[in-house]
């Protein structure tokens, strides 16, 4: 922006300048963890409606099972080093499946959105908290249930399941490993993802503090709002199909049964519906973050900020279009197929928008190398590899080639991994010591994130190729050779996952040891970096009154 | 704050007051989806009945149109009373507002019964899914009967969580929670409500008026 800074109408800057910080940066209150209310301990979390313990409690929950989704990966690729050695067949269908259970339902799709949206989306309007805490809360209780229900599936009924995380039919209503109650566990999971963004879209209706026009809104609050709009309109799909399968299984109902006169490929219709924009439940809110970190890092307003935030809805609305990509091979009219892959091409547009905003943003700025952006960069460069090898795979002819070999595993994972994980990485970071009042070890995270993406892409990078030369997904064995390739693999995947330790050692050390956090660590300009770190209660005393755009580094 | 469990009210610009608008809000962005729940169903049917036009017809030839059509004039008279309940709170009548729930409650408990004599008539002759009977017609018919299962049962549990709600309002409404100037819970219980009875209305034809 070009125009002169303004004095605000409340002296806020001005006042924050002549006392080194804001009226709101004071601290007077205790920080939000300190139990004030009826309860004590364990049940003042699990009976709390403040949406900072709430997010606080998911973003806990999640990276535990993150870890446990990553030893499974871990399994996995050992026992390709050395197929049948210690893994038998059966056990490694079911470790692929709860591997990819754990990591799409229980960890990537609440992600982003529970954890830091819980935790900063009032904070970033100006909220005192969301438009329905309760609401919240229960969701929160559901998310529980719901992944207990899942990791029940472990040892009740059998063995667990071992259709894959997709429970394509006719297979998932045969089996006789414990589908029914891992479907049931990702219901109630569903559940708690609508109420989500349910309450997440009316906060930001409702809630935004006086002053915060929607173009004042961080870009993470727009991506949110996408976010949850497509939680709302496609989940419940996955809800009915879920349902159906479990009909299906206890009652006999035959709608995927062709004895019975059922589709199966209505099924994959069905179960696309929903899991594709569920890829994009995953993807915007992680590109939200990336775009609050990568103007705080190089001291630059959000290049095209409205390009940004229309892009998220963009993203939204196309991608509720595409499903039919992952259905190429599976028997569709010509006609459906051109329109799906064109659909796929489009959504590409505004993903590559974002990109390029990105980089904008970063040209000509003033770049401070801190973690929060080392990992928003690798993200950016992530995510542009699974991107364009998604192009290729939305392409017809090249998708007959790959379809259901490894190159589909290695683009997911550059897209979700790199893309979604790297950018919870990066929101751990970059928020870390607001959330827990605490600096982390900077050096460390560098040498973390080091071994973090050179063990990424040892391990996923040679997938494509294995996959271009035609090796298939979920099979527990290979011929000799696909070998050397499978070696790099997971030599690539104990250096990941080395890096991962290093980073969540150090995360951990900082919570106890860090030196305290000041208010505003990284020199950010929207709102959270105002109040005290940790935040107080109820985030605001008095409510904010914003009077200019988000990223205000001042005239160019 | 939460502990108490009092609701936390933050009105925009942090005014302390009851965002009745964002109530109202949130509740039609839950039919949203309660709609998108229903229509992956309401896809399968139309598709099905493509295929199986004949089979559908036959089969719908099956279902007691005399019942079918009373459980509609019944259902549409429990939205009645339900918007009366509202309209009666809202003027500060809450003694009728009561006994109009009262009626709602009553009139959606008669739908389930009759809807459960259906389904009972269904299966004493053994048209349920996996039933001998069923098995032994024809697939589009399988289909048919299967859709009706469904899609008449998942009503039926949204028909009985709805009236579990509205019991709920009795008690607030007796209580003086729900009241003239806070009605909005009553309020959003009515949409449901009325959402449920829709979902009826595209029901009846299908299953019963498509012969």
């Amino acid at each position: 922006m070009s125009k002169e800074p303004r004095p605000r109408p409340d002296g806020f800057e001005r006042d924050a300048l002549q006392r080194g910080q804001s009226p709101q940066g004071a601290r007077s209150e205790p920080p939000y963890w300190v139990d004030t209310g009826r309860y004590r301990g364990l049940a003042a979390w699990m009976m709390s409606t403040d949406h900072k313990r709430i997010g606080i409690m998911y973003l806990v929950a999640l990276l535990s099972f993150f870890s446990v989704g990553v030893f499974l990966g871990f399994l996995m690729r050992l026992n390709l080093l050395a197929p049948g050695a210690f893994i038998k067949a059966q056990t490694y269908n079911e470790l692929f499946t709860m591997h990819g259970l754990i990591q799409i339902f229980l960890f990537i799709i609440p992600g982003v959105p529970v954890a830091f949206g819980n935790f900063f989306l009032p904070i970033l309007i100006g909220a005192r908290d969301v438009a329905f805490p309760r609401l919240n809360r229960l969701s929160w209780w559901l998310y529980v249930a719901g992944a207990f229900i899942v990791l029940l599936s472990l040892v009740i009924q059998g063995r667990p399941p071992d259709t894959g995380w997709t429970f394509y039919a006719p297979y998932s209503i045969r089996t006789a490993t414990s589908v029914s109650v891992a479907v049931s566990g990702v219901f109630v999971l569903g559940f708690s993802s609508i109420l989500t963004g349910l309450n997440f879209v009316t906060t930001i209706h409702r809630l935004r503090a006086r002053g915060m026009g929607w173009f004042r809104m961080p870009a993470f609050c727009w991506t949110l709002y996408a976010t949850g709009w497509v939680q709302m309109l496609a989940t419940p799909v996955l809800a009915i199909t879920l349902v159906l399968i479990v009909l299906s299984r206890v009652f006999g109902i035959g709608f995927f049964d062709p004895a019975r006169g059922g589709d199966p490929i209505l099924f994959e219709h069905l179960f696309w519906t929903y899991s594709h924009p569920a890829v994009y439940i995953m993807l915007l809110p992680a590109m939200g973050i990336i775009s609050e970190v990568v103007p705080v890092f190089s001291r630059k307003s959000l290049y095209g900020y409205v390009a940004v935030a229309m892009s998220a809805l963009g993203i939204a609305i196309v991608g509720y279009a595409v499903w039919g990509h992952h259905m190429f091979t599976s028997g569709m009219s010509d006609t459906a197929r051109v329109v799906f892959s064109f659909l796929t091409f489009l959504v590409a547009v505004p993903s590559g928008v974002k990109v390029f905003n990105w980089i904008s943003t970063l040209y000509k700025g003033s770049i401070k190398l801190d973690a929060p952006l080392i990992f928003a960069l690798s993200f950016i460069f992530l995510f542009s590899i699974g991107g364009l090898t998604g192009l290729i795979i939305g392409s017809l002819a090249p998708n007959l080639h790959v379809h259901g070999t490894y190159f589909i595993v290695a683009h997911f994972h550059y897209v979700m991994f790199g893309g979604a994980g790297f950018a919870i990485l990066t929101a751990l970071h970059y928020w870390f010591p607001k959330m827990f009042g605490r600096m982390y070890n900077e050096r460390r995270a560098k040498l973390g994130w080091l071994f973090l993406f050179v063990g990424f892409q040892f391990l996923y990078f040679s997938m494509f190729i294995l996959g271009y030369k035609g090796m298939p997904r979920r099979y527990f064995d290979y011929p000799p050779q696909f070998r050397g390739l499978n070696i790099v693999s997971t030599v690539g995947s104990w250096i990941l996952v080395t890096g991962l330790i290093i980073i969540a050692v150090n995360l951990l050390r900082s919570l106890r040891h860090g030196s305290p956090a000041p208010r505003d660590p990284w020199g950010g300009k929207t709102l959270e970096w105002r109040i005290p770190s940790p935040p107080a209660a109820e985030n605001f005393r008095t409510p904010p009154v914003i009077s200019d755009r988000p990223y205000d580094y001042g005239p160019e | 704050m939460d502990e108490t469990g009092a609701p936390l009210q933050t009105g925009a610009a942090g005014r302390e007051r009851i965002d009745e608008l964002g109530k109202r809000t949130g509740m039609w962005f839950f039919l949203f989806t309660e709609l998108l729940f229903f229509g992956g169903m309401f896809l399968l049917y139309s598709i099905y009945r493509y295929k199986f036009a004949a089979d559908f017809h036959r089969a719908a030839a099956a279902e007691n149109l005399v019942l079918g059509s009373v459980n509609t004039a019944i259902l549409l008279t429990s939205s009645l009373a339900m918007v009366l309940a509202v309209a009666a709170v809202r003027r500060g009548q809450i003694r009728r507002s009561i006994r109009l729930q009262g009626a709602t409650i009553s009139l959606g408990t008669v739908f389930l019964v009759i809807k459960g004599i259906e389904w009972g008539a269904k299966i004493s002759r053994g048209i349920y899914p996996n039933g001998p009977t069923l098995l032994s017609l024809s697939k589009g018919q399988i289909i048919f009967f299967g859709l009706y299962f469904t899609m008449t049962g998942l009503h039926a549990l949204h028909v009985l969580i709805g009236i579990t709600a509205i019991a709920f309002m009795i008690r607030f409404t007796t209580r003086g929670v729900i009241g003239a100037d806070r009605y909005s819970r009553l309020e959003n219980t009515g949409l449901y409500w009325h959402f449920v009875d829709i979902v009826w209305i595209y029901l009846y034809p299908l299953f019963y008026l498509i012969t």
